[in-house]
């Protein structure tokens, strides 16, 4: 029994059967990467997880309880954290203050009226953040607006935002989409000490085969909604269906 | 001390003694000179700067730390107006009753109108605000009559019961007062050519006022303050941070509909008189004017605008076509003829005028508003001598 | 039954008010993503070109005849409106007293003026700033021109009456076959009725059947799309703007005898007409519409004593009422589509 559990999950838009029939298990602690072509329904199935979208059919577990028609912050209270392709961090905010929020959140809950407590007395936080800011090597950077930063920074920073909850379960949408080649190596790295830690469950969505192969435990590679293969990474790059499906459509497209 | 740091309670130092010296701050003109008309050290125009400085540190409180524009604030203004004549009819014509049931009633109506509101965001709450304000005032000039007397306003009258003071009364109605102190009190200094007066009534207002800014800043250091400015950067995020926007907006909301409800209720405890105009769309943009002239999401920006705006109402209403011809004299007559006519549809009555193109100026040449024109001409002081002038963040966001 | 038949005419021109005016925010909205505040002082502009219109017409020369005397014993100082002596005075008077509907004429082009200067020189400055400070422009604006009209034309409502042959009443139940008397309907209502409905079928038909108009659907669908595709939406939105505000403008003209206008009468209307994007659907036409008819209508029968006995102070707050249960129920209102102006 994984941590994560998806079954028999089917999701239409109109006539488009965006997923059909996808069953996961994700095991506690690994790091599973989801790949596929585009338009296979990698973000549909994302998007699923988190609770934004219902599937028609089928069930998404997460730790024996269901995550679906949950609201977002909700679903963070169960202990998922979410990366998107995009970085979303608060921009106005200064570095340290992205990273104090959720530390906030993980402490008081979905809400708590603390409007007469100071945030520079509440040392236990105060500390953990600036802990994190230089686990990530942001501390330098931390009295800089967050919209400030490079790419990568903000990409590093949006982790550390995550993992400031100590999640069961991250989930990085295209962590390297649109970046520089050193970033992505960059990010590559810190995932990689992410994993090492050993303590926390990874679902990778991504394109890049690079990423993918450097981190993953696991590959499921999904085409037209469908899982077609699940196995290790080593037994993934040779299969002839995948291939196919992927490989071969990719040198079609160049 | 007081929860805050040193450079923070430094500055609400500085906040507390210029409150307290504006009497003599705001007079600085010889009676005798001609330049007299100018000075501010009026009680009735300090009592209302102050009254407005805490309608828009309020106000800010929601708008410029949540981004959310409110243009319904108004209606709690009006009341907390009502709930203190109230008070005065019914119970004494001491202010202290009125002005916490004008606080309570201003947060419970925000409560109503925020929780309806909040359920859109952008746009949608803005006109949702508006749309509940104008039925507010609406009600407030028809159905609602016994309660607020319609257009004619409400006031404290011989006939109330006024069960705790009636005796009090005799034959006119008494003055608002604090425990016997008249807000009407006021106590002359005349030196060094000058009139300074020192009213109870500002006192009253500018002591509560300060401390409300005091309330502002701590809200303003604190993790709330930290996820409402959160919910203005980054609200996706903050969702998926596993926080309940909703929530927090809602006591913001209810909040700054305090605030208002206390300026509401000072207002009426300072002039006790409220009819429904003040409950009107000009009002609730008139707020959201302060706040953006001053700086929206600074703490003293709300402050300097409601300062700033009844300063220049108060000078503007009283400049007529007499004043501006003497002002003009010196040019030939054509030219005077033309200055005046130029200028005359923006005073004495046509302040609302100056009011709408103040309005436009600012949200187009000075969207930070006052506090950041001021540190734009402080840089520009800074870096010709030193050629240091990169902002750090931290000082926009201290300020 | 006769009662709720006359309420529900009685409603149909207030209605047709809201719907004018919220086509214009609609349109605006849906194509630029801009909320005008200032859309309700056009709506005022519009009514006092009416005023303007009729001033105009009466502007006189004087003449002193000296065969009369007035009651002083002076000679009789007589007005003669110059367009009595150009035309004759028979025409010159028949124009007087059509000087309402003649306002459209100077109306029209004087809105798309107005429109697309506004466009032009303010909103166009403001398509990347944030909502707030397009809401808190406009309604500067706003605040400017209702001052300046103010200053123009003075505080008072100013009362300018319709053609004497449309000031009389309809006595429409006769018409239908009902009692005579028992459902009058004054004639001006019905023609202001009529003629918002042709506005409403113009503007649609222009939507429907123009290449421009598919254009500006489209862009009202996917604005991002539109001008990748490389069609310059730019120019479009000043007409757009231009359309909006001749459509407010006119049913500004057309209104003044109905209620004498006043300078704060734009934000009046302005609010309730927000309230009617509401709850029709912020981006839909149509929704915009049927909600502003609904609203006309509902709020008429809020007057009906036989409701304020029930329930008094209805009348004042049913349209807020009703936006109250609409958004609790159905958020994005009756007509609106998923992702508009959300976030």
């Amino acid at each position: 029994m994984g941590i994560l559990e998806v079954k028999g999950v089917n999701k239409r838009f109109g006539g488009l059967q965006a997923l059909g029939d996808v069953n996961l298990s994700v095991a506690e602690n690994t790091v599973h990467a989801i790949i596929g072509p585009n338009g296979a329904g990698k973000s549909t199935l994302l998007n699923c997880l988190v609770g934004k979208l219902i599937p028609d059919t089928g069930s998404v577990l997460f730790s024996g309880q269901s995550v679906l028609g949950r609201k977002p912050h909700e679903i963070n209270q169960m202990g998922i954290s979410r990366v998107f392709q995009t970085p979303e961090i608060f921009g106005d905010l200064t570095v340290l203050e992205n990273v104090l929020i959720p530390c906030f959140a993980k402490r008081d809950g979905a809400y708590r009226l603390h409007a007469f407590e100071s945030v520079a007395d509440e040392r236990d936080i105060t500390a953990h953040a600036e802990q994190m800011l230089r686990d990530v090597k942001m501390w330098d950077k931390r009295d800089m607006l967050a919209r400030a930063l490079s790419r990568g920074d903000k990409r590093r920073l949006e982790m550390a935002m995550c993992l400031s909850q100590h999640p069961k379960l991250l989930l990085l949408d295209e962590p390297t989409a649109g970046m520089a080649r050193a970033d992505t190596n960059n990010t590559i790295d810190l995932l990689k000490e992410i994993k090492a830690r050993g303590d926390i469950t990874m679902v990778i969505i991504e394109h890049d085969m690079h990423v993918v192969f450097s981190l993953a435990d696991r590959i499921t590679v999904l085409a037209q909604g469908t899982p077609l293969v699940e196995d290790v990474p080593a037994n993934i790059k040779g299969h002839p269906k995948v291939q196919e499906a992927y490989l071969g459509q990719a040198h079609q497209a160049h | 001390m007081l929860g805050l740091s040193k450079k923070d309670l430094m500055f609400l130092m500085i906040v507390t003694a210029l409150t307290l010296a504006a009497p003599i701050l705001l007079n600085p003109f010889p009676e005798s000179s001609a330049l007299a008309q100018f000075n501010a050290g009026y009680p009735d125009l300090m009592q209302r700067i102050a009254i407005f400085a805490i309608f828009a540190v309020g106000f800010n409180i929601l708008f410029g730390l949540t981004g959310y524009l409110s243009f319904g604030h108004a209606a709690f203004v009006g009341v907390g107006s009502y709930a203190t004549i109230w008070m005065f009819k019914l119970l004494s014509m001491n202010i202290l009753p009125g002005i916490l049931l004008s606080v309570t009633l201003g947060g419970i109506f925000a409560y109503l109108i925020g929780f309806v509101s909040l359920r859109r965001s952008g746009i949608y709450f803005s006109i949702l605000t508006l749309a509940f304000a104008q039925m507010c005032f609406n009600l407030a000039y028809s159905v609602l009559t016994p309660l607020t007397n319609g257009e004619s306003g409400l006031q404290p009258e011989l006939s109330d019961p006024r069960i705790l003071d009636a005796a009090r009364a005799g034959g006119t109605v008494a003055t608002p007062n604090l425990f016997g102190l008249g807000m009407n009190a006021t106590w002359k200094v005349e030196a060094l050519g000058r009139v300074f007066q020192f009213n109870a009534g500002y006192y009253v207002c500018g002591v509560i006022s300060v401390l409300m800014f005091y309330l502002a800043l701590r809200i303003f250091r604190s993790p709330f303050g930290m996820m409402l400015r959160a919910i203005k950067s980054n609200q996706h995020r903050l969702n998926y941070t596993g926080l309940n926007s909703r929530p927090y907006m809602l006591t913001a909301f209810v909040i700054s509909g305090m605030y208002a409800g206390l300026a509401g209720g000072l207002l009426a405890a300072m002039d006790p008189l409220a009819g429904p105009d003040r409950m009107q769309w000009t009002a609730s943009g008139e707020v959201v004017l302060m706040t953006i002239l001053g700086g929206t999401g600074t703490l003293l920006g709300p402050v300097l605008g409601a300062g700033f705006i009844k300063y220049f109402e108060n000078i503007f209403s009283k400049i007529n076509d007499t004043v501006l011809h003497s002002w003009f004299s010196f040019l030939p007559k054509w030219l005077e003829d033309i200055c005046v006519a130029i200028i005359h549809p923006f005073v004495g009555q046509g302040w609302n005028l100056t009011l709408g193109v103040l309005f436009m100026g600012v949200v187009i040449f000075l969207p930070g508003g006052l506090i950041e024109g001021g540190q734009r001409i402080g840089r520009l002081w800074r870096r010709k001598p030193g050629g240091n002038g990169a902002p750090s963040a931290k000082n926009a966001a201290a300020e | 039954m006769d009662a709720i038949l006359l309420q529900t005419l009685n409603g149909l021109d207030k209605g047709s008010a809201y719907a004018l005016i919220a086509l214009g925010l609609t349109l605006i909205f849906g194509t630029l993503g801009v909320v005008n505040f200032a859309h309700g002082a056009v709506f005022m502009i519009g009514a006092f070109c009416a005023v303007s219109m009729n001033r105009l017409l009466h502007l006189s020369y004087m003449t002193v005849d000296p065969t009369k005397k007035d009651f002083l014993g002076n000679p009789m100082k007589i007005q003669t409106p110059y367009i009595e002596a150009w035309f004759g005075h028979d025409t010159g008077a028949a124009l007087l007293n059509w000087s309402v509907p003649l306002a459209l004429l100077l109306a029209l082009p004087v809105m798309i003026v107005v429109g697309v200067v506004m466009e032009r020189g303010l909103i166009k400055h403001f398509y990347k700033r944030p909502h707030a400070d397009q809401i808190l422009v406009t309604f500067g604006l706003a605040i400017v021109l209702q001052e300046i009209v103010k200053q123009i034309f003075g505080a008072n409502p100013i009362p300018t009456p319709a053609p004497h042959a449309l000031a009389g009443a309809l006595d429409l139940g006769a018409m239908i076959g009902l009692k005579a008397g028992a459902v009058v309907y004054p004639t001006w209502r019905m023609i202001y009725f009529l003629f918002s409905l042709i506005v409403i079928g113009g503007v649609f038909s222009f939507l429907q059947f123009t290449t421009f108009g598919m254009v500006v659907r489209a862009g009202m669908a996917d604005r991002e799309t539109v001008g990748l595709l490389g069609i310059n939406i730019d120019k479009r939105f000043s007409i757009m703007f231009g359309l909006a505000a001749a459509v407010a403008g006119l049913a500004g003209v057309m209104y003044t005898p109905i209620n004498a206008p006043n300078y704060h009468m734009g934000m009046d209307f302005l609010v309730l007409s927000f309230v009617v994007v509401v709850v029709g659907g912020m981006g839909s036409l149509p929704g915009a519409v049927a909600a502003g008819f609904l609203l006309g209508i509902l709020e008429s029968y809020g007057s009906m004593n036989a409701v304020k006995s029930l329930l008094p102070g209805i009348d004042q707050i049913i349209i807020y009422v009703i936006a109250i249960v609409v958004l609790l129920t159905r958020p994005r209102g009756l007509m609106g589509r998923k992702g508009v102006m959300e976030d």
